[in-house]
C-alpha cells in the first residue's frame, strides 16, 4: 500500500497545520445554526448533521485505512450495529443514551475482535475480500431479524434522551451534540495516532517485518485499532438512527462501505481532517446531485473514476499541490 | 420425501455452485495473473444477463442470442478495459477497488436507464424445456442440469487451456512472476488482454446461462460478485482448483443450509424460534465457514503454488 500522500502525520510542521484546518472547520459548523437563523434554508442544517455524522465514520475508517494501511471494505457494518443499537433498544423501551450507546459500542467492539481476529490472519487483496464478507453477514443477519423490522426496517418511535433530557429531538441541539461527538473523536484519533501505540501501528504500515523483529506484536497492534474504529463508527451509527429514526439492514450495504473508502480517498488518506472534507464533499455532492436527477448514481460513478484515475492523495493532496508547497 | 428432498436441493446447491465457478474463475485469474482485483467483475455477469435477454428477444433463439450476447459482452468488457482498467494495473489496491466501485454505480444505473427498474427473465429455450425423472416422484427441470454439464464443460475446458496449452503455460508463468515473463520477451500487455477477456467473457456467459432460471435486474452482479469474493478466499487466491473446490463448498452449504438449518434446529427449538433462528443463522452460514476456514488455513484451502 503506497496510498499515503506524503507529509505523514510524524512531521510536526504538517501535523500542526492540519490541526489548525480541523479547528477553523469546527468553529465554522459552530456558527451554522446562526446563519439558519439570518436565513440560510434549515435543510443545510440537516445535511451538515448527516454529513458530520458520516464524518465521525469516515474518520475512524481513517484509522485503519490510512493510518494502518488496512482497506476494510466492511466499515458500514459497524454503522449498522450503532443504529440497530439504538434502534432495538429504543424498541425494547430504552431510551436513555447512557445506557444505549455504552451497550451499542460494546456491541460493535465484539462484532470488531471477532471479525477481525479472523480477517488480520490475511493480507492484501484477501483482507478487502474478507472484510467485505463480513460485512454482508451483518446486513444479511439484520435482514433476518424480523422482529425487528426485517428487510423492511425499524422506524424509531422516539429518539434517545440523555440523562432523562430529550435533548437529540431539538435539530439546533442535535447538531451541536453531533458536532461536539465530531470534534472529540477527531481529537481522540489524533492522539492515539501521535501515540506511542500510533506510531507502532504506522510504521507497520510502511514494515510490517521490521516491526514484528523490534518486538512488537503486529497482529495485535492492528487487531485493537480495527476494534477502536468498529468502536467510533458505531458511535456514528447510534447518531445516525437518531438524526433519521429509522434504522434498516440498508444501513450496512456493501456500497456504503464503498463510499466511506471514497469518502477517506477523496479528502485525503491518513489525513484524519481529509476524511472530514471528505464526508462533507460527498454528501453535499450526493444532495446536489440526487436533487437534479434520480439517475445521480450514473454522474456520480464516472466522478469517482475520473476522480481515482486523475489525481494522487486526494482534496488534501491537490490544495498542497496548488499551495505550493509540494509533496516531495 | 426427505432423500429426494435432498438429492434435489444438492444439485440446486451444485447449480449454485457452477454460476459461482464460472464468476470466481475468472476474478481469481485476472486477480491472479495481473494482481488486480475487479469489482466490476460482478456488474460483467449482469451485463452478460441483460444482453442475453435483448439478443434472445430479438433473434428469438436461445443459442444465437446467447452467442450475440457473449460478443458483446465481450466488447464492452475491452471497452473498459481500454478506457479504464489499464489505467489501473500499476496502482495499488485501494484504487483498484474505487475506480471499479464507481464503475458499479455507473453500471448499475445505467442499465436501469437502459432496460428499466423492473426484474426482466428470458424464456426457457423449447429443446432444453420440461423435466428429467431421477426415480419416483422427482423431478428436475432439464435446463438446470444443462447448465451444470456447461459449467462442468468450461471448467474442464479452462483446466486444459490451463494446464496443457502453451497459453495456459504463459498464464501460470505471469501469475507467479509477470516481469520475469514480461523480460523473457512476452507481450505481457497482450496476455493481460487476453486473460481479462476470457474472465469477461465468463462472466458474461454466466450471466447468459442464468438469465432464464433467475431474474434479471440491477444490482445482480453484487450478490455474486461477493460470494465469488467468498469463494476464492476459501479456495485460495489465484488458484483455479480452488475456485473449484470453494465453489462446491460455497453452494452446497447455502443451498443445503437453507432448505434444513429449520428442520435441523427444530430438533431442539420450539417452531417459531426455530424458524427465526434458522433463517438468520442459514444466511450467515457460508460466511462462518469462511471464517473456519480462515481461521485454519489463512491461504486458503489450495492456495496458488509459486505466489508469494
Amino acid at each position: 500500500m503506497s496510498a499515503t500522500p506524503a507529509g505523514s502525520l510524524a512531521d510536526p510542521a504538517p501535523r500542526r497545520a492540519r490541526l489548525t484546518v480541523a479547528v477553523a472547520l469546527f468553529g465554522l459548523l459552530a456558527v451554522l445554526p446562526l446563519a439558519v437563523q439570518f436565513g440560510l434554508p434549515s435543510h443545510w442544517l440537516t445535511l451538515a448533521t448527516r454529513a458530520m455524522i458520516f464524518a465521525i465514520a469516515a474518520l475512524s475508517l481513517d484509522l485503519i485505512l490510512g493510518v494502518g494501511g488496512l482497506v476494510s471494505f466492511g466499515h458500514a457494518a459497524f454503522i449498522g450495529i450503532g443504529a440497530y443499537g439504538a434502534g432495538i433498544l429504543i424498541a425494547e423501551g430504552q431510551g436513555e443514551a447512557l445506557i444505549a450507546l455504552p451497550l451499542a459500542i460494546a456491541a460493535c467492539a465484539l462484532f470488531a475482535a471477532v471479525t477481525g481476529a479472523v480477517s488480520l490472519r490475511t493480507k492484501g487483496v484477501a483482507f478487502i475480500m474478507i472484510t467485505l464478507a463480513f460485512g454482508q453477514m451483518a446486513y444479511f443477519l439484520a435482514q433476518a431479524l424480523s422482529a425487528y423490522g426485517g428487510d423492511d426496517g425499524l422506524t424509531l418511535q422516539q429518539r434517545s434522551t440523555l440523562a432523562g433530557w430529550d435533548v437529540f429531538a431539538d435539530r439546533t441541539h442535535f447538531f451541536y451534540i453531533v458536532l461536539a461527538t465530531l470534534a472529540g473523536c477527531h481529537f481522540l484519533i489524533r492522539a492515539i495516532v501521535a501515540s506511542r501505540f500510533g506510531r507502532v501501528l504506522r510504521a507497520a504500515r510502511e514494515n510490517p517485518v521490521r516491526v514484528a523483529v523490534t518486538g512488537y506484536d503486529v497482529d495485535r497492534v492492528r487487531l485493537i485499532a480495527y476494534v477502536i474504529s468498529g468502536m467510533i463508527a458505531g458511535v456514528s451509527g447510534f447518531l445516525l438512527a437518531n438524526q433519521t429514526e429509522f434504522v434498516s439492514p440498508a444501513f450496512m450495504s456493501w456500497q456504503r462501505s464503498g463510499e466511506l473508502i471514497f469518502m477517506v480517498v477523496l479528502g485525503g488518506v491518513g489525513t484524519l481532517h481529509g476524511a472530514i472534507i471528505g464526508a462533507f464533499a460527498f454528501l453535499v455532492a450526493e444532495d446536489v446531485l440526487s436533487g437534479w436527477t434520480e439517475h445521480w448514481k450514473a454522474i456520480f460513478g464516472p466522478l469517482i473514476v475520473l476522480f481515482v484515475l486523475m489525481t494522487r492523495g486526494g482534496i488534501d493532496g491537490l490544495l498542497r499541490r496548488l499551495g505550493g508547497r509540494g509533496d516531495d | 420425501m426427505t432423500t429426494s428432498l435432498l438429492i434435489v436441493q444438492i444439485l440446486n446447491g451444485l447449480q449454485l455452485g457452477v454460476l459461482l465457478f464460472l464468476v470466481a474463475a475468472g476474478l481469481t485469474l485476472v486477480f491472479g495473473v495481473m494482481d488486480f482485483i475487479n469489482l466490476a467483475h460482478g456488474v460483467q455477469y449482469m451485463l452478460g444477463a441483460y444482453l442475453a435477454v435483448t439478443f434472445v428477444g430479438l433473434t428469438g433463439s436461445f443459442v444465437l442470442g446467447l452467442a450475440l450476447a457473449l460478443a458483446a459482452a465481450l466488447l464492452i468488457g475491452l471497452a473498459l478495459e481500454f478506457v479504464v482498467f489499464r489505467h489501473l494495473y500499476e496502482r495499488d489496491h485501494l484504487d483498484q477497488v474505487l475506480a471499479t466501485f464507481g464503475l458499479i454505480l455507473l453500471l448499475n444505473q445505467g442499465v436501469k436507464i437502459v432496460w428499466g427498474a423492473a426484474p426482466l427473465s428470458v424464456p426457457i429455450p423449447a429443446f432444453l424445456s420440461g423435466a428429467v425423472v431421477l426415480a419416483d416422484g422427482i423431478l428436475y427441470p432439464v435446463y438446470r442440469f444443462a447448465l451444470i454439464g456447461a459449467g462442468l464443460g468450461v471448467g474442464l475446458l479452462l483446466w486444459f487451456i490451463v494446464e496443457r496449452t502453451r497459453t495456459g503455460m504463459l498464464l501460470r508463468a505471469g501469475a507467479s512472476n509477470a516481469a520475469m515473463v514480461s523480460a523473457l520477451g512476452v507481450d505481457i500487455r497482450r496476455l493481460f488482454m487476453v486473460v481479462f477477456a476470457f474472465g469477461t467473457m465468463l462472466a458474461g456467459f454466466a450471466g447468459a446461462m442464468a438469465a432464464p432460471i433467475l431474474s434479471v435486474e440491477p444490482g445482480m452482479g453484487d450478490t455474486i460478485l461477493i460470494l465469488a469474493f467468498v469463494v476464492i478466499v476459501v479456495g485460495g487466491i489465484g488458484s483455479i482448483r480452488g475456485a473449484f473446490v470453494g465453489e462446491l463448498i460455497v453452494g452446497l452449504v447455502d443451498t443445503l443450509g437453507r432448505s434444513f438449518m429449520n428442520d435441523l434446529l427444530r430438533l431442539f427449538m420450539s417452531a417459531p424460534s426455530a424458524r427465526a433462528t434458522g433463517a438468520a443463522l442459514s444466511s450467515m452460514l457460508i460466511y462462518l465457514v469462511m471464517a473456519v476456514v480462515l481461521f485454519l488455513r489463512p491461504e486458503g484451502l489450495m492456495p496458488a503454488k509459486g505466489r508469494t
